[in-house]
């Protein structure tokens, strides 16, 4: 389903936020992506959409070379790629009906977007998709209006209505609490396996993620040191991850991002440089 | 054993460039006061004359100019309405055009440009411009607010749209939408609260410099304001200064309380 070949991103700050790294994820698969923080986690998901552009290697997804695209084939190739991220990224004034529309963009042309006059089949989803994720009741609301659970949930929704073929999903439970986190884990799991979707799903909790994924790749310094089942995360695989740390009492939750760092702060300013 | 003090560290670290920037600025300030030479017997004099000035715009006279207030009004309120809707419709593209984050870097040189330009002249000045160009009237005025309003209402928008919380513009773009869907969709919503405030507030503005521009020539109630004080009919002047503050405090009270509806 999506290959990525010798990906590499180096800043223009000069950071090597990924370097070389080889991975294939099949169809209907939901693995983790696990490292520290400034691994290069969200430089790699990003770079799959493009939304940060890769310095070298290729990204496949399916037949299509995503890294060779530019304009109208670039967003199209995007449309079959869901995007979920940790704060939730709505529009906020936008209702929550107009937010999970936004997901059908790629499929519908300007003004009809303009108008919100989207396609019937594309309503019938979307009401579909909110029932499904819980938020029949919810539609008309104003996405400022709910709670960090209920927003993700919109999120998810949105992502689905692209019908894509794999979700992108960037620390998907960093902004919630371990109940809510646990629901949109199980979520999300459940929705991958009914449509045979696959997901990349940056995480930094790494119980959860052991609970929801059936494959965890580690990711340290922009390299890929681990590739396995979750059951394989020992406390030696987690040292080579993370460093040295006490990883037998591994009860506890591990500290959710937010930590300031370079790769955050290069990634930032490309973010919004891509967008012209 | 000494008590441990602690101080917050100055903003400019060095002593001696701190206090020769202090006593520069205070040398500098003493000088420019001395420097002034208020003249106190001239204001003396002055004071009764202002006196018999203001006096003289009492009782505000509605009635015997009324025919000519009235045309004045409606001709600023034309100016005002038109030249503000001309005036936003040019302004968005250009406010868009100079927000870097949304615009490539020529488009965004020139739509600063075009703003630096709009912004460095006062009304009055374009006002004058315009007149010799188009003669007296109300066309000038209304191109004049035109011009005014480019520059102030793009550049306040580009601000904000450099502003924006960049998290839902990315989603938006990561769906595969077009350029102009992402902005309809990831950045329209984010500044649209600001951009209806800034042009009731344009709107506002707008009402009042057509008073001003009127007196350079460019018709309006200005003018009618000019021809009243040139005829030494200060009653009637009282009068059009009247209905002017009356006309912006109901503006203003009115672009206070849509605002804080669209939220």
């Amino acid at each position: 389903m999506l290959r990525l070949e010798g990906l590499t991103k180096r800043y223009r700050t000069g950071d090597l936020a990924l370097d070389g790294v080889d991975l294939e994820v099949p169809a209907g698969q939901v693995m983790a992506l696990i490292g520290p923080s400034g691994a290069g986690k969200s430089t790699l998901i990003r770079c799959v959409n493009r939304l940060v552009e890769p310095s070298a290697g290729r990204v496949l997804l399916g037949d299509t070379d995503v890294t060779a695209l530019s304009g109208r084939e670039l967003r199209r190739a995007r449309r079959r790629m869901g995007m979920i991220f940790q704060e939730y990224a709505l529009v906020e004034r936008l209702t929550v009906m107009e937010n999970v529309l936004s997901g059908q963009l790629g499929h519908v042309g300007f003004w009809r977007s303009y108008f919100r006059r989207f396609p019937a089949s594309a309503v019938d989803m979307a009401y579909a998709t909110l029932g499904r994720v819980g938020l029949a009741d919810h539609v008309d609301k104003r996405a400022d209006a709910l709670s960090g659970g209920q927003r993700q949930r919109v999120g998810i929704a949105r992502a689905l209505l692209q019908r894509p073929d794999i979700l992108l999903v960037d620390e998907p439970t960093a902004s919630l609490d371990p109940k809510t986190s646990r629901q949109i884990m199980r979520l999300l799991g459940e929705l991958c396996a009914e449509r045979n979707l696959a997901a990349v799903i940056n995480i930094h909790d790494v119980q959860l993620a052991q609970l929801f994924v059936q494959r965890v790749v580690g990711l340290r310094a922009g390299r890929m040191v681990f590739d396995g089942p979750p059951g394989d995360l020992t406390p030696e695989v987690l040292t080579t991850i993370y460093g040295e740390e006490d990883w037998t009492a591994a009860a506890r939750r591990r500290g959710a991002g937010g930590e300031a760092d370079d790769e955050a702060a290069a990634l930032d300013e490309e973010r919004m440089a891509g967008m012209v | 054993m000494s008590a441990t003090t602690w101080r917050r560290p100055p903003l400019i670290a060095s002593p001696p460039l701190r206090w020769a920037l202090i006593i520069g600025a205070l040398v500098y300030l003493a000088l420019a006061f001395d420097s002034l030479q208020v003249n106190w017997g001239r204001v003396a004099e002055g004071v009764p004359r202002a006196a018999r000035f203001i006096a003289a715009f009492f009782p505000p006279d509605f009635t015997s100019r009324w025919g000519d207030i009235l045309d004045g009004l409606l001709e600023s309120l034309t100016m005002t309405v038109t030249s503000t809707a001309v005036g936003i419709a040019i302004s968005v593209p250009i406010g868009i055009g100079a927000a870097r984050n949304v615009a490539p870097m020529w488009i965004y040189l020139i739509c600063r440009a075009t703003i630096a330009i709009s912004r460095s002249f006062q009304e009055v000045i374009i006002a004058i411009l315009f007149v010799a160009l188009f003669g007296f009237g109300p066309f000038a005025g209304f191109l004049t607010l035109c011009f005014a309003t480019i520059g102030f209402l793009s550049k306040l928008l580009a601000e904000d749209l450099e502003d924006i919380d960049p998290g839902p513009a990315e989603a938006v773009r990561a769906t595969g939408a077009s350029w102009l869907q992402w902005l309809n969709f990831g950045i329209q919503p984010q500044v649209m609260p600001r951009l209806i405030g800034l042009s009731l507030y344009r709107l506002d503005i707008n009402f009042r410099e057509s008073a001003v521009i009127g007196i350079v020539g460019a018709g309006g109630i200005g003018a009618t304001l000019n021809t009243a004080i040139d005829r030494y009919e200060f009653d009637s002047a009282a009068a059009i200064l009247l209905i002017i503050i009356a006309i912006v405090m109901v503006a203003e009270y009115t672009s206070s309380w849509i605002r804080t509806k669209v939220q």
